[in-house]
């Protein structure tokens, strides 16, 4: 056996880095940001085009996109009605111009958005820290340990305060999470009834969801009052509950769910977390699924959102569970890791038989909801909790002095009064003097009380109320309008996480020994296929905290946010330009809801032509599952087209299915490029041939980065399409959410995209698919900023600069791993496919190994094994200069040199430094070293490793163990040891 | 464990082991080998009526979700809870510890052999 005691020879480059030339003492104009958000220069850019072999970014572009699909064909460049860039400088000044058209008022209005107190430290350190907002979902888990430890938190904090077995990473929002309960009530209920009952006290915008959602399934609603005496509760499959009820009212729902659930039914509570800390948890009252939304544990209202909703689950529905779920398994050396769980019930496996179309968390708003939870313990959630309902306890006493009715004897912090006077000028009245209340109807109004209430706001209200406040003091005992029977004695928060970090230094130092954990873009390059980790630039981060921004309530009145409203309009305006078509609904708060919401659109316009037959979705094989899984939630049924070779769609079969189903043909799904990362050439044909079908066609805009101001799904055939914000228009990925996945459609659909009841303007009128009008708006700045600064000519630059990058990659790696697919003239998109089968086949190492051992070259593995199995998908960006692309391309060959001395039987297959990989310090200083590779060869492969290196936490992780010993709550600290 | 080639086998391969009017039913190794390693089997309870070629369980490996189809018509008699508690012997023993349901049946459908599943597979 021979060992190799030297790094491995990496291979030479061109000289991209001329580091030996004489200063260059000319001037550069760098006041444009689109020289600041695109990596490589256009000496870089030279080199790679020589490598590539053509001359200019554009012919390159010109030769990869086809012909037929050039938006010059379609329309001139003029005609974008996109301003000019702006600077950095400038666009921020436009935006404190937007920010100043909005009014911060004292919201009081509640309905599942309250004000809170972020704390500073988690804010600086968290919300505005790179190492938390650039991290990629936690995928390769040997690398992100410190974000799955902050959602195993999030994890513990829901299971413990709602008192169920298992919680998952998050929810897009508590609408949608009311919305998933339902579907798993459907799935694991015993009951053969279609019904679901949904409780009168609802909030009205997770009604309104259920509405929209059921109806596509064909799933019966039925509204009861379910707090009212002897209610009669019909047989279901389901049954949800609002606690405290939207009204604010308190009330024990123990008989009604058990009635329930003694009829086979699925009982879903959702409940508010901080009045938990004082109330029996749904757990302790029979429910089987609690979800709701921890926006108030810290986590700005931001005119909707983002914020992290929650879902938690009894034993024995754990694999029922949507979204994402962190789990507790172990390394190749015993020690425990985190790493997600059930990953295989997820879309990218089960397609159209997938748990839900969610795809993603609320990551960075779980990881600060449960921040606020470490950094405040139970006792002071405790504490914040009872001042909350001793004001409004206060608050109630004076509108009762003032001849007001309080509706319900029992609260936590919500009341709703029955008016002495008109319910509507006393909503004008409290605007008049800073305050926003709800107006119910004409008598009756409700207000909420929250974490940054004080006694002189309640001061202020009574005057409202039209009273002064004649008692101010504050009760102790809450006996008084908090039933006994109902407050919480059960402990909750007891692990030691949430019992330590009280002072500033210790929390600012847990934050910083687990992003220390963690590989974000601010490290290195993340060359995630499909996924689009480009720069998320700070100038674009600066508006998501100004208070004007962060600090209003989503059913704030229409007068308190124009500049929102403007912001948003504008926004619609650039992405419906950009993308050619007619009109932009930015509701959708995660791409797989922008699919929904685009699917829902095709089925509304289906059934208002007298088509209800028309509920066939072909989708090509290559799809990412989460277009067989939407389908299926728009109640439509998922026939998979063949690709050919080429990994395209094959045109023959797209009509002989066509042919097959004919008049039933609701849709076509198509991404575009393709998620082969090929610029398929048939494209207008295919679309033709759909619409010669009747159907409509969806274009997936996964992959916009590649065709941004080149080409135009609504010129080449789209009629409705989603954008991922987050991958093409710069929203961070957050560690696996926030997403934002705006629904555009040409005109004919316009009607049916989603409106919201309770919207300041109806951009659209269509149903919601989110709980929030506008979804998450605090985080729109980000896009609107990138395209502001970016213009038309600069967005274009940016997709040049990404198909460049990508086919320089492809075209040097090529000798090493065959590049799968590409397209005409054997160019490929923004991504290229790298096939690792053959060198599996040649030496036994696999894709596995070779994206471990990236991470000990200081990288974070491409995309794994998507969409083809056992291979590689490397999409570099545009944002990555050509220094960080030659290290990947070179880390890549020195790998492949590796993989070859195994093949040639220098190291054994189960002993070489792939399959040892990822090597943490542990691993190479304790004990006798007893490998065929040198320590050297382990850790530092590459000489300038030596001087800064990423060292991941833990070894490689075992993913059967923990699918099969599923613990989905911190471990306990001697765990550890 | 059972001799192979006296068992009767499905497209969804499966095999069964007929003994009077009593099927048991388990995955092939073929298919135990595709899922990989096997972490979660859920089984129908005992007692349940059961369709031929109706889902009736799951097999979750790290790599996928794979079907439990009812091979035959009729009613539960046993579920293996060996099974349940270590799901790795799905892998380890899938002709033998590994079998998953048993089935009270009337008539037996039209299975396949062990030559023609063979061919199926390609072995």
């Amino acid at each position: 056996m021979t060992t190799i005691d030297t790094a491995p020879q990496l291979a030479t480059s061109e000289p991209s880095n001329p580091a030996h030339s004489a200063p260059d003492l000319s001037s550069q104009d760098l006041s444009g940001f689109a020289g600041r958000h695109i990596g490589t220069d256009a000496t870089a850019q030279d080199t790679m085009l020589q490598a590539i072999g053509y001359d200019s970014v554009d012919t390159l572009v010109g030769a990869a996109v086809p012909a037929s699909i050039h938006v010059e064909g379609f329309r001139s460049a003029a005609d974008s009605v996109l301003p000019p860039a702006a600077t950095e400088r400038e666009a921020l000044a436009e935006l404190r111009s937007l920010a100043r058209l909005n009014t911060v008022n004292r919201s009081m209005i509640g309905l599942g958005y309250y004000d809170t107190i972020t704390p500073a430290v988690i804010k600086r350190n968290v919300l505005e820290n790179p190492s938390w907002y650039t991290a990629y979902t936690p995928y390769q888990p040997e690398i992100p340990q410190g974000r799955l430890e902050a959602l195993i938190n999030f994890q513990t904090m829901v299971s413990d305060l709602t008192g169920l077995a298992t919680a998952n990473a998050s929810m897009l929002d508590e609408g949608t999470a009311v919305v998933e309960g339902m579907l798993l009530a459907r799935r694991a209920s015993k009951s053969v009834s279609n019904t679901f009952v949904v409780d009168a006290d609802a909030l009205p915008q997770t009604t309104a969801l259920l509405r929209n959602r059921a109806g596509a399934l064909g799933i019966d609603l039925v509204e009861v009052a379910l707090s009212s005496p002897h209610v009669e509760v019909p047989a279901s499959f389901g049954l949800f509950v609002q606690y405290p009820g939207a009204s604010g009212r308190v009330w024990d729902p123990t008989s009604v769910i058990e009635k329930a659930k003694a009829g086979g039914a699925i009982a879903i509570v959702a409940a508010d977390l901080l009045a938990l800390t004082l109330i029996a948890s749904p757990g302790e009252l029979g429910a089987d699924v609690a979800v709701g939304t921890s926006q108030r544990f810290g986590v700005p209202m931001g005119f909707g959102g983002p914020h992290a909703g929650y879902m938690a689950v009894r034993a024995g529905l754990e694999r029922q569970l949507p979204g994402r779920l962190v789990g507790v398994s172990q390394d190749a050396t015993g020690h425990p890791a985190y790493r997600l769980s059930l990953q295989v019930r997820e879309q990218h496996i089960r397609r159209d038989k997938a748990t839900s179309n969610i795809c993603t968390a609320q990551v960075l708003l779980a990881v600060m909801a449960s921040m606020y939870a470490v950094y405040h313990g139970p006792q002071g959630l405790r504490h914040i909790a009872t001042t909350v309902t001793r004001l409004t306890r206060v608050l109630a006493r004076a509108a009762t002095e003032a001849g007001h009715t309080v509706q319900s004897a029992n609260y936590f912090d919500t009341l709703t009064l029955r008016t002495r006077t008109d319910a509507a000028q006393l909503v004008e009245r409290a605007h008049t003097a800073g305050y926003l209340i709800r107006l119910v109807d004409d008598h009756h109004v409700q207000m909420s009380v929250d974490e940054t209430t004080t006694l002189d706001d309640v001061r202020a209200m009574a005057d409202i109320l039209g009273e002064d406040l004649a008692d101010d003091t504050v009760p102790r005992a809450i006996d008084a309008w908090i039933p006994a029977a109902l407050q919480r004695t059960s402990a909750y928060l007891t692990h030691p996480v949430f019992n330590t970090h009280r002072s500033e230094t210790s929390m600012m130092r847990y934050l910083k020994h687990l992003a220390d954990f963690d590989y974000a873009l601010d490290r290195g390059m993340i060359p995630l296929g499909s996924c689009t980790m480009k720069l998320n630039a700070a100038t674009e981060m600066e508006a998501v905290s100004w208070p004007e921004f962060a600090g209003l309530h989503p059913f704030a009145p229409a007068a308190d946010v124009s500049g929102y409203l403007t912001l948003i309009d504008q926004l619609q305006g650039w992405l419906a330009d950009v993308t050619g078509y007619d009109t932009v609904s930015l509701q959708p708060n995660a791409g797989s809801q922008g699919e929904l919401a685009g699917l829902l659109a095709i089925r509304g316009y289906h059934l208002g032509r007298g088509d209800a037959q028309r509920t066939i979705c072909l989708i090509p094989q290559s799809a990412h599952g989460t277009n067989a899984a939407s389908a299926v939630l728009a109640g439509m049924r998922v026939v998979v087209v063949a690709c050919d070779d080429l990994g395209n769609v094959d045109l023959a079969d797209l009509k002989a299915k066509i042919a097959e189903h004919a008049d039933s043909i609701a849709a076509l799904m198509i991404t575009y490029p393709s998620t082969h990362g090929v610029y398929e050439h048939e494209v207008g044909q295919i679309c033709k041939t759909v619409h010669d079908a009747g159907g409509q066609v969806y274009v997936d805009g996964a992959n916009l980065n590649a065709l941004l101001g080149f080409a135009r799904y609504g010129d080449f055939g789209g009629d409705v399409s989603h954008l991922n914000l987050h991958k093409t228009f710069c929203i961070p990925h957050g560690g696996g959410g926030p997403g934002v996945g705006p629904v555009a459609a040409k005109a004919h659909l316009a009607p049916y995209l989603p409106g919201h009841p309770m919207a300041q303007r109806d951009f659209h009128t269509g149903a919601p698919v989110s709980a929030a009008p506008y979804g998450s708006p605090s985080i729109l700045p980000i896009t609107w900023s990138y395209v502001r600064m970016m213009g038309a000519d600069g967005l274009r630059d940016a997709t040049g600069a990404a198909v460049l990058a990508a086919n320089y990659v492809a075209v040097r790696l090529r000798d090493h791993f065959p590049v799968l697919y590409s397209g005409d003239n054997g160019l490929v998109a923004h991504e290229c496919i790298l096939d690792l089968r053959p060198l599996t086949a040649a030496t036994g190492v696999t894709v596995d190994d070779v994206a471990k051992r990236l991470v000990d070259y200081g990288f974070h593995a491409p995309t794994m094994s998507f969409p083809v199995s056992g291979t590689l998908m490397v999409e570099p960006t545009e944002s990555e200069d050509l220094v960080e692309i030659d290290r990947f391309i070179d880390a890549m060959i020195a790998i492949k040199s590796e993989a070859d001395a195994v093949g040639a039987g220098d190291w054994p297959v189960d002993d070489n430094p792939l399959r040892g990989a990822p090597h943490t310090a542990q691993s190479v200083i304790e004990g006798e070293w007893a490998h065929p590779y040198s320590r050297e060869t382990a850790v530092y492969p590459v000489s300038s490793l030596i001087r800064g290196k990423y060292w991941p936490p833990v070894r490689r992780i075992d993913n059967a163990y923990g699918d099969r010993n599923l613990v989905c709550a911190c471990p306990p600290p001697e765990a550890f040891e | 464990m059972a001799d192979k080639s006296t068992l009767q086998y499905t497209a969804e391969h499966e095999w069964v082991l007929v003994d009077g009017d009593v099927a048991t039913v388990g995955i092939t190794a073929y298919a135990a080998d595709k899922l990989g390693d096997v972490v979660f089997v859920d089984l129908p309870d005992v007692g349940v009526s059961v369709v031929g070629g109706k889902v009736v369980g799951e097999i979750e490996s790290t790599k996928s979700v794979g079907e439990l189809f009812a091979p035959v018509d009729g009613e539960v008699v046993e579920s293996n809870q060996a099974v349940v508690d270590a799901p790795e012997l799905v892998n380890t023993d899938p002709f033998g510890d590994g079998w998953l349901i048993k089935v009270r049946f009337e008539s037996l459908p039209a299975l396949m052999t062990f030559a023609e599943y063979s061919t199926l597979v390609g072995e």
